[in-house]
């Protein structure tokens, strides 16, 4: 790529407080943008992406100091610059797109007011700002441009704001962009549609832009060239195509591995269900937000309930467990109906049907040892005392592949986040339950680790002829682990079978707009997606 | 001007001392408190310090005391002199040694007051935000009304119904100051409650008891200590200024609020030593109120660098 | 806007409610005496004709909710019964009081609600600057010390010297100056103890503020930080400041019961304590209710607009 040079970083380091001490955050990065140009910023949490796109800025959060290092924005250096020169450029010539647009609108003021405030600043006429914003909201494709700027952030849905916010971002033409993962917060089928928006966007005013995220796929259709950070330093920097199709590194290599991971697919199931919903109808005061769900569970499979965001699939959960008895309907272990409230079951039934938690870091007990996290189950479902329940705690240790001498007796806070996640399952697993009830279990986690967690629960089913109801909003999870699967929208089930057929055409239109919104490593998959759909 | 100088020369002597008690500290403790003794600040140095002292005096107060408690042992408001070294009261017994058994019972009876608001109002509070339901709505219901009157208020339309002695005293200053505890203590355990943990336990099929003990209380102690640190300055305050009112600790009994009430007139005069007790009530308000904010600063500084 | 007005008027009926609720508990009270009133009262002079007429006079042979009901018809018409102890009207003995702790108290809150708001505000902009912690220290230290403390101390370093008096005569013949003048003492005892309070409160929630998301985006849009703070910032924080200011003129209720006494100042406090130590459970009663009620109205106050100040409120999806 040819081209002026916009902005060039030399060997930056970044350092954050913890407690008397400077922890380094980013380690010797170099960065190099032309005008006009994508740069996409890879790396999981803590690598220090989001630390970097605001040094672009010249910007360090409160309890982070930019420590060596040079930033050069058009020949200005950013680290010797007076504030207010960075002030005047903030805004005009370098933006910035947050995550959480409902969290960065001002609750106080407007849409086009605070679109309005920093080209008011640059001293552009309120009118022709207005007027301009229009447009802009008008090109983002959002509904009813004339009228949706003088709504407060709260009126506006999260995917809206999200673009409000990119056109926010846009109104003094910039240089340069900085989008920090804008769309990690959305549904899949918003997503594709604020993708698309940003992407036209830069392309027509022909704005250099670095793009952070998390997703690879994501990050393919944005950007022209990829960087790879991974805990402060760079693993490796190519233009995308090249990337996509050769990655040098072994880090890189090991995030493109994720996705291969898939299962065996297994043989239809026979016999009967071993937990049954049947009919189910529940909700939180007035509103139902199930409606006549139902479904099976069998010995040994592992069934995928697919959402989004609304779609009803954690209630569903909650109704097996027993937290929200249901309005209608009933659901059957082994062909028995289990009481509707979970205080009216027996320890019995409770221990067949075990549950892990997205959360890791709220599902564990911060002040118990795993010791007794882990043991306590055993003690109380199956009457387990002294050395046999010791033992037993280090069985389960060994089973998910902790080594038990330097584990049982740390607290979760001695945990990496990986790791407490197994001590979920762990915990689950020793009530030696038949049912576990997984709830988004790998979706806070990094790529890698999320992979050796669905290996090992792969590994466990398999051992210990386990039933896993996985409740997910990832395709992708869906399709490496489950055996069956149920697409939920709006409390209803709109297609459930065993996976095959349901990822098979044809499909439902819901089935189908959720598949195909999934971001694929192709470069060209938005491309081709928005001319199939148009 | 005297008390400006005064003021100076205590903070120029309290800062070499709390630094060098902080020192002895990181060197005496064991390991894995030695870092924690050695980052804190001087001004929780000093708090902590100034705790230790008044524990110590209220403890050793019989061998302290160069005179017994309430011995009249000279004339009226007798000035400062070697053998009483800081002089007399208005029936002539030895301020210092009514200072030093006041430490006693001022900062004992605030003490038992605060252990029983804590023990009554947080068992309530907690036990409140794990049930849920009517329990909890008709304990909060009661707690807001009786919260709409101001806590010294009530504490006096008490005295007046229940009159004034030690027990009256204790146990109405802890019934009004457990409906504060009950608030904080039921905000604590709704914060605890959510929690995916205590929905784990639950569907364990865990009775309310282990639940209290094992999965809440654990992790409610670091705020509610914090609390504890608080509410105390609040009930000792409170406590010393119904003394100094005359309706809280009766005479003869030495306390820090009625001593002032009792020599007032002699400030007028110029004369400091009433002073005295209002500022060893102040002293250890601070040094608790300093040592709490350390605590509360290190909670919030954990809670960022996890988040 | 419609559901705003609901709103306001739920808020409006529960505060009705409250004081309802808090005159039930004031007058209960009572109930809980241990003996009955009359004997208690009587003390040694007590024989079972002059209990039994005294019963009938303070209306005590009556069933409770009578009586509540007697006394609060009363309340709401002036008429707050008679001193068990001076067997004068209480309404007279109040009358007076009343407005001159009401003036002790606006003075009070007159210096402390700006000064408090300043400091504060500026405490938050330079944290952990010099003036942060030097006014942090200061602040700690202020609330820590007990009101008579505070009231001493200036009493030894500005009436012993003569500059202000130490002891305040109210008459209603003095102008608005001599009353600033005699009542300056006091008023300042209770401003440093509430300034203390409310800059500390006032700190933390600009601070807290301060770190959302929108102040740094607006940060990162190249506003100026004065522009930050009065426009991002304060619209913001008004609902949290205005809670500050509610509970910290409530806590001035409390505060003017130890100041009065102190400065023997003509006040409702000076004579509620007076009241207790007689156990003249019928003045005490009166003025409980009153300080109460000024409690639930204020936080009421400040619920109402908080709730006005709050644009996700006012303006629904």
């Amino acid at each position: 790529m040819t081209g002026e040079v916009l902005l060039e970083i030399r060997d930056l380091h970044i350092e954050g407080r913890a407690g008397d001490d400077w922890l380094p955050i980013i380690e010797g990065v170099d960065l190099t943008l032309r005008k006009g140009e994508v740069l996409g910023l890879i790396g999981e949490s803590g690598a220090g992406k989001s630390t970097l796109g605001l040094a672009a800025m010249g910007f360090a959060r409160d309890g982070c100091r930019i420590s060596r290092g040079e930033i050069r924005f058009d020949g200005i250096d950013l680290r010797k610059a007076p504030e207010t020169q960075k002030r005047r450029l903030r805004g005009q010539r370098i933006a910035y797109v947050a995550q959480s647009a409902a969290a960065s609108f001002n609750p106080a003021h407007k849409l086009i007011d605070q679109y309005c405030e920093v080209p008011v600043l640059k001293g552009i006429a309120r009118k022709t700002a207005a007027a301009e914003a229009v447009t802009l909201y008008r090109k983002m494709q959002l509904p009813a441009p004339e009228e949706i700027g003088f709504r407060y952030p709260h009126q506006v849905s999260g995917g809206q704001l999200q673009r409000a916010m990119t056109a926010m971002a846009m109104a003094c033409h910039p240089d340069l962009i900085i989008f920090d993962e804008p769309t990690t917060a959305l549904d899949v089928t918003t997503q594709i549609e604020v993708l698309a928006a940003i992407r036209d966007i830069v392309r027509d005013y022909d704005t250099a832009a670095i793009y952070i995220t998390h997703d690879l796929a994501v990050v393919a259709q944005m950007a022209d060239r990829i960087k790879i950070l991974l805990r402060g330093c760079e693993v490796e920097e190519a233009d995308t195509r090249s990337m996509l199709a050769a990655p040098r590194a072994d880090y890189t290599k090991s995030l493109w591995a994720v996705r291969s991971f898939a299962r065996p697919e297994t043989p239809a199931p026979a016999g009967p269900p071993l937990l049954s919903v049947q009919g189910v109808t529940a909700g939180y005061g007035k509103a139902d937000i199930l409606h006549d769900v139902s479904f099976d569970i069998h010995p040994g499979r592992t069934l995928a309930v697919v959402g989004e965001s609304g779609s009803g699939k954690s209630t569903v959960a909650r109704v097996i467990t027993g937290l929200l008895p249901p309005r209608a309907g009933a659901v059957l272990l082994e062909g028995q109906a289990l009481p509707p409230d979970y205080r009216a079951r027996t320890r019995d039934q409770l221990r067949q049907c075990q549950m892990i938690y997205q959360m890791a870091d709220t599902a564990l007990n911060p002040k118990l040892r795993l010791r007794e996290l882990i043991g306590r189950p055993a003690q109380m479902y199956l009457g387990l005392q002294g050395r046999k329940l010791r033992e037993r705690v280090r069985e389960l240790l060994d089973l998910i592949e902790l080594e038990p001498d330097s584990f049982i007796d740390r607290l979760p806070s001695e945990l990496s986040g990986g790791q407490k996640q197994r001590i979920g399952i762990a915990r689950a697993l020793a009530a030696e339950p038949k049912l576990i009830i997984c709830d988004e279990v790998t979706s806070a986690l990094d790529q890698i680790v999320q992979e050796g967690i669905l290996r090992l629960l792969d590994r466990l089913q398999r051992e210990l002829g386990l039933a896993y109801m996985f409740i997910t909003h990832d395709l992708a999870t869906v399709r490496a682990i489950a055996d069956d699967v149920v697409v939920m929208q709006h409390g209803r089930i709109v297609e459930q079978g065993p996976k095959p057929r349901v990822f098979a055409p044809p499909h439902e239109p819901y089935t189908e707009l959720l598949l195909s919104s999934v971001p694929q490593m192709d470069p060209d998959w938005l491309t081709n997606l928005l001319k199939a759909r148009a | 001007m005297g008390v400006l100088i005064f003021l100076v020369l205590f903070i120029a002597a309290s800062i070499p001392l709390s630094w060098s008690f902080r020192a002895g500290l990181a060197r005496v403790l064991p390991r894995h408190m030695k870092s924690a003794a050695r980052d804190m600040p001087l001004t929780a140095a000093f708090g902590i310090m100034v705790i230790a002292v008044y524990i110590l005096v209220a403890i050793f107060a019989p061998l302290l005391a160069p005179f017994p408690e309430r011995a009249v042992v000279g004339t009226q408001f007798q000035p400062w002199d070697s053998t009483h070294l800081l002089g007399t009261d208005r029936l002539g017994r030895d301020m210092l040694s009514r200072l030093i058994y006041g430490a006693r019972n001022t900062v004992g009876i605030a003490f038992a007051t605060t252990a029983l608001a804590f023990l009554v109002g947080s068992l309530l509070g907690i036990l409140a935000a794990l049930r849920g339901g009517w329990l909890d709505q008709g304990l909060s219901r009661f707690v807001d009304a009786l919260m709409a009157i101001p806590s010294l208020i009530f504490a006096l339309l008490l005295l007046t119904i229940f009159g004034t002695s030690v027990l009256t005293l204790i146990l109405v200053i802890a019934a009004v100051d457990a409906t504060r505890v009950y608030r904080i203590a039921r905000s604590v355990g709704e914060g605890i409650v959510v929690m995916d943990y205590i929905e784990a336990a639950r569907l364990r099929g865990e009775g309310n008891w282990y639940l209290i003990r094992r999965e809440i209380l654990p992790n409610a102690l670091a705020p509610l200590v914090a609390e504890f640190g608080l509410r105390f300055c609040f009930v000792f305050l409170t406590i010393s200024s119904l003394s100094f009112l005359g309706l809280g600790i009766q005479p003869p009994t030495a306390d820090w609020g009625s001593m002032v009430r009792d020599n007032a007139t002699l400030i007028t005069f110029g004369n400091v030593t009433p002073l005295l007790p209002a500022g060893a009530i102040a002293l250890l308000t601070v040094a608790v109120n300093f040592v709490v904010d350390w605590q509360l600063y290190r909670a919030s500084g954990l809670k960022e660098q996890v988040g | 806007m419609h559901a705003v007005l609901i709103m306001i008027l739920q808020r409006l009926a529960l505060g009705l409610l409250t004081l309802f609720v808090v005159s039930v508990v004031i007058f209960g009270a009572t109930e809980l005496l241990p003996g009955d009133l009359a004997s208690t009262l009587l003390g040694q002079a007590a024989t079972p004709e002059t209990v039994a007429a005294l019963r009938r006079q303070l209306g005590l042979d009556q069933p409770a909710p009578v009586r509540y009901w007697a006394w609060l018809t009363g309340v709401l018409q002036g008429d707050f019964g008679t001193s068990l102890a001076t067997r004068r009207p209480i309404a007279d003995m109040l009358a007076a009081r009343l407005g001159n702790t009401i003036f002790l108290a606006l003075y009070a809150a007159a210096l402390a609600v700006p000064l408090a708001l300043i400091l504060g505000i500026l405490a938050a902009l330079w944290r952990n600057s010099l003036f942060d912690r030097v006014a942090n220290a200061g602040a700690l230290s202020a609330i820590s010390f007990p009101e008579f403390f505070i009231a001493y101390i200036l009493i030894y370093l500005l009436a012993q010297s003569g500059y202000f008096p130490s002891m305040v005569r109210l008459s209603p013949a003095m102008s608005l100056g001599d009353k600033l003048y005699a009542s300056f003492l006091p008023a300042l005892t209770l401003t440093l103890v509430v300034t203390a309070h409310m800059m500390r409160m006032t700190r933390a929630a600009i601070i807290n503020l301060l770190a959302s998301p929108y102040i740094e985006m607006a940060r990162l849009k190249g506003v100026s930080p004065l522009r930050i703070v009065l426009r991002h910032a304060l619209p913001n924080a008004l609902a949290p400041i205005i809670n500050v200011i509610a509970i910290n003129l409530a806590y001035l209720i409390t505060g003017v019961v130890v100041v009065e006494v102190v400065f023997v100042y003509p006040g409702l406090g000076q004579l509620m304590v007076d009241s207790v130590s007689k156990r003249d459970i019928a003045v005490v009663q009166a003025i409980a209710l009153i300080f109460a009620s000024a409690y639930v109205l204020l936080n009421l106050t400040a619920d109402v607009l908080s709730t006005l100040t709050n644009p996700r409120l006012m303006r629904r999806k």
